[in-house]
């Protein structure tokens, strides 16, 4: 029994769906953060199953490249939450409000 | 897989593209030297002196700055080629922006290196960043390849979220770094997917391959390849701040450093709005019925949105964001009237704007410095008397400002002209007046800027009859103590600054006197197709 291929992309969309909601709503800083990764994982599920679906290898070495990027946000992402909330028990967004205008 | 597989297990060898070293100089120069900077900081260790630095960037700069001409030249003789097997395009297109991204680079490096001593967070560090990012900018700028356009999409942003929180110790800073990290990432993500959408639909992510797919087959439902379309639109929109994609923009402009604020606003404006038009011109070029009239709403909400807004914030960095997301409008509605031939009013304005923006930002930081301001933010009120302090500088600013306002006799003139009179030979007469209502309301915002900079300070002095009589009775002497201690106030305007001011005010009024260059200039910057 093999799964049709659009399938992962339904899913595919809807795990980029949670992660672009969750990214806009949620106040937690960390969770935005991983919605964030969220997002970009479920790019490359998109990104495999077409390449599966097309027989074409450049879809999964695109993959590599995504995670390397995502590898490099993150370290920079983890280092300026980490710089912002030094000495805070909390990290919301709700903290971050001098500019608005 | 099974491919690779089977190359490896018959011995044949993988095809590995030919890399053309020659066409990347410019990139390799800026990453090398980066590298070369951060070697030299473990080996040397930290001084406070980072002139040498600064020198060494700049230099790197105007290389890569020298080469892009020279690539240029030879796609003027030798015609237009791609490189490593199809990922770059060494083109009129990339060039041109390669030679405008040094130039914004040069301007920058000469600012931050006064600006950052004064807010106490100068570091080799801060030149290594800016070389980097400008590395990506160019790698976008040749990109003809989806996945490359996003590789050098990244190093840019990756880069620039460190420098937008480069002054630690500023909450301002740091605040803005996070929104641009979050919304940033957000938008970088969309335009992922939107590659992986195109990539599922046309069955390729290099430029070309995407155009020749689309000209040869119609597809019978292309909702996904459309889904794919809007998504990278949205994402590039985001890094050249439009519409409703602007959010951001002000609250960044306004928490970064402003040399960053420069940065941003000139070099990655000019590489996101470059991207933007080498996608759609070049891969969905046959898709134009589909996605001209969603340029057209996009680009007269991001005029309309732009010069509003401008003209009711009280932050002098908050009004320019404003004004930077109206000359964004420009440039796209030059782009809603252009065919891929006639693209040359575009790139006139984005490179006037550059210019204009990156040099009106190179004053403010200056004048931050001479203030001694460590804040990051600088209202209107703040500039008065500025004019009777330091004539020059608010000369420089004025010229800056009425240039962006589009007055005569500056590029700024000429390069809004230029659109406009596209706009109007299209036929898209109530457009032309829309954007020309536009002009008038963001001048609004320039005029006011410069009219706060030349009213006097106004302080309340309350001085008894007493003294008045002395001060009469001393008058010439009374003058004289004044004015020494004015002097003394005074700080010097650091030489670096006052180049590259220097260089933008000579940009903004020399091009305009011989008109020319640029208009044949950017004429010759067509796209490889």
């Amino acid at each position: 029994m093999s799964v049709p291929g659009s399938w992962y992309l339904i899913l595919a969309a809807t795990l980029f769906g949670v992660g672009a909601f969750g990214l806009l709503v949620r106040r937690n800083i960390l969770i935005m953060f991983m919605c964030l990764e969220l997002m970009l994982n479920a790019v490359n599920l998109t990104l495999v199953t077409y390449s599966r679906m097309l027989n074409d290898i450049a879809g999964q070495v695109s993959v590599f490249f995504v995670l390397v990027v995502a590898a490099a946000e993150v370290v920079v992402g983890l280092g300026l939450i980490v710089s912002i909330f030094r000495g805070k028990r909390q990290v919301t967004a709700d903290d971050l409000h001098i500019l608005r205008g | 897989m099974m491919y690779l597989f089977a190359t490896v297990l018959n011995g044949s060898p993988i095809k590995f593209p030919q890399i053309s070293y020659v066409s990347i100089l410019p990139e390799i120069i800026l990453i090398g030297v980066a590298a070369t900077i951060m070697l030299l900081v473990a080996l040397i260790g930290r001084t406070r002196a980072t002139y040498g630095y600064t020198g060494l960037g700049v230099a790197a700069a105007l290389i890569s700055g020298v080469w892009s001409y020279h690539l240029n030249q030879s796609v003027t003789s030798h015609g237009a080629r791609s490189v490593i097997g199809g990922a770059l395009a060494v083109d009129g297109f990339s060039t041109f922006f390669m030679i405008l991204t040094s130039l914004g680079l040069i301007v920058t490096l000469l600012v931050a290196e006064a600006y950052l001593y004064k807010v106490a967070a100068r570091g080799p560090e801060f030149v290594a960043l800016t070389l980097l990012s400008a590395s990506g900018a160019m790698l976008m700028e040749s990109a003809y390849d989806l996945l490359v356009l996003f590789i050098g999409l990244e190093i840019l942003s990756i880069s620039l979220y460190v420098m937008v929180a480069f002054t630690t110790s500023r909450k301002l800073s740091k605040e803005s770094a996070f929104k641009y990290f979050i919304l940033g990432g957000f938008a970088s993500a969309l335009f992922l997917y939107g590659l992986a959408l195109t990539y599922g639909a046309t069955g390729s992510t290099n430029l070309a391959k995407i155009a020749l797919f689309l000209s040869n087959n119609t597809l019978t439902s292309n909702g996904v390849l459309l889904a794919g379309m809007v998504l990278i639109l949205a994402g590039l929109g985001f890094k050249v701040a439009l519409v409703p994609f602007q959010f951001w923009t002000p609250d960044v402009y306004q928490g970064a450093p402003t040399t960053v604020t420069g940065y941003m606003s000139g070099v990655v404006k000019a590489a996101g709005f470059a991207a933007l038009l080498r996608v759609f011109f070049v891969a969905f070029e046959t898709l134009r019925a589909d996605w001209q009239p969603v340029l057209l709403v996009v680009s007269v909400l991001t005029l309309l949105v732009g010069a509003v807004l401008a003209v009711v914030q009280k932050d002098v960095k908050r009004t320019l964001a404003y004004s930077s997301i109206n000359h964004a409008g420009f440039i796209l509605l030059g782009l809603y009237v252009a065919t891929a031939a006639s693209i040359g009013d575009s790139l006139y304005y984005l490179f006037a704007y550059t210019v204009m923006s990156s040099g009106t930002f190179a004053v403010i930081s200056m004048i931050a410095h001479l203030e001694d301001r460590t804040e990051m933010s600088l209202s209107l009120t703040d500039l008065k008397g500025l004019s009777s302090k330091y004539p020059k500088v608010a000369l420089s600013l004025a010229i800056l400002l009425l240039a962006q306002a589009g007055a005569p006799f500056t590029i700024g003139f000429l390069a809004k002209f230029s659109v406009l009179s596209a706009v109007i030979q299209a036929h898209h007469y109530a457009l032309g007046v829309l954007a020309m209502l536009s002009v008038v309301i963001a001048a609004v915002l320039y005029l006011r800027i410069t009219l706060s900079m030349y009213s006097p300070v106004v302080e309340k002095r309350d001085v008894s009859d007493e003294e008045l009589v002395q001060a009469v009775s001393l008058g010439a002497v009374a003058v004289e103590v004044e004015e020494e201690t004015q002097v003394k106030v005074k700080s010097k305007i650091p030489l670096p600054a006052g180049i590259a001011v220097f260089i933008a005010l000579a940009i903004t009024i020399g091009l305009a006197l011989d008109a020319n260059p640029l208009v044949h200039f950017a004429a010759q910057a067509t796209l490889l197709k």
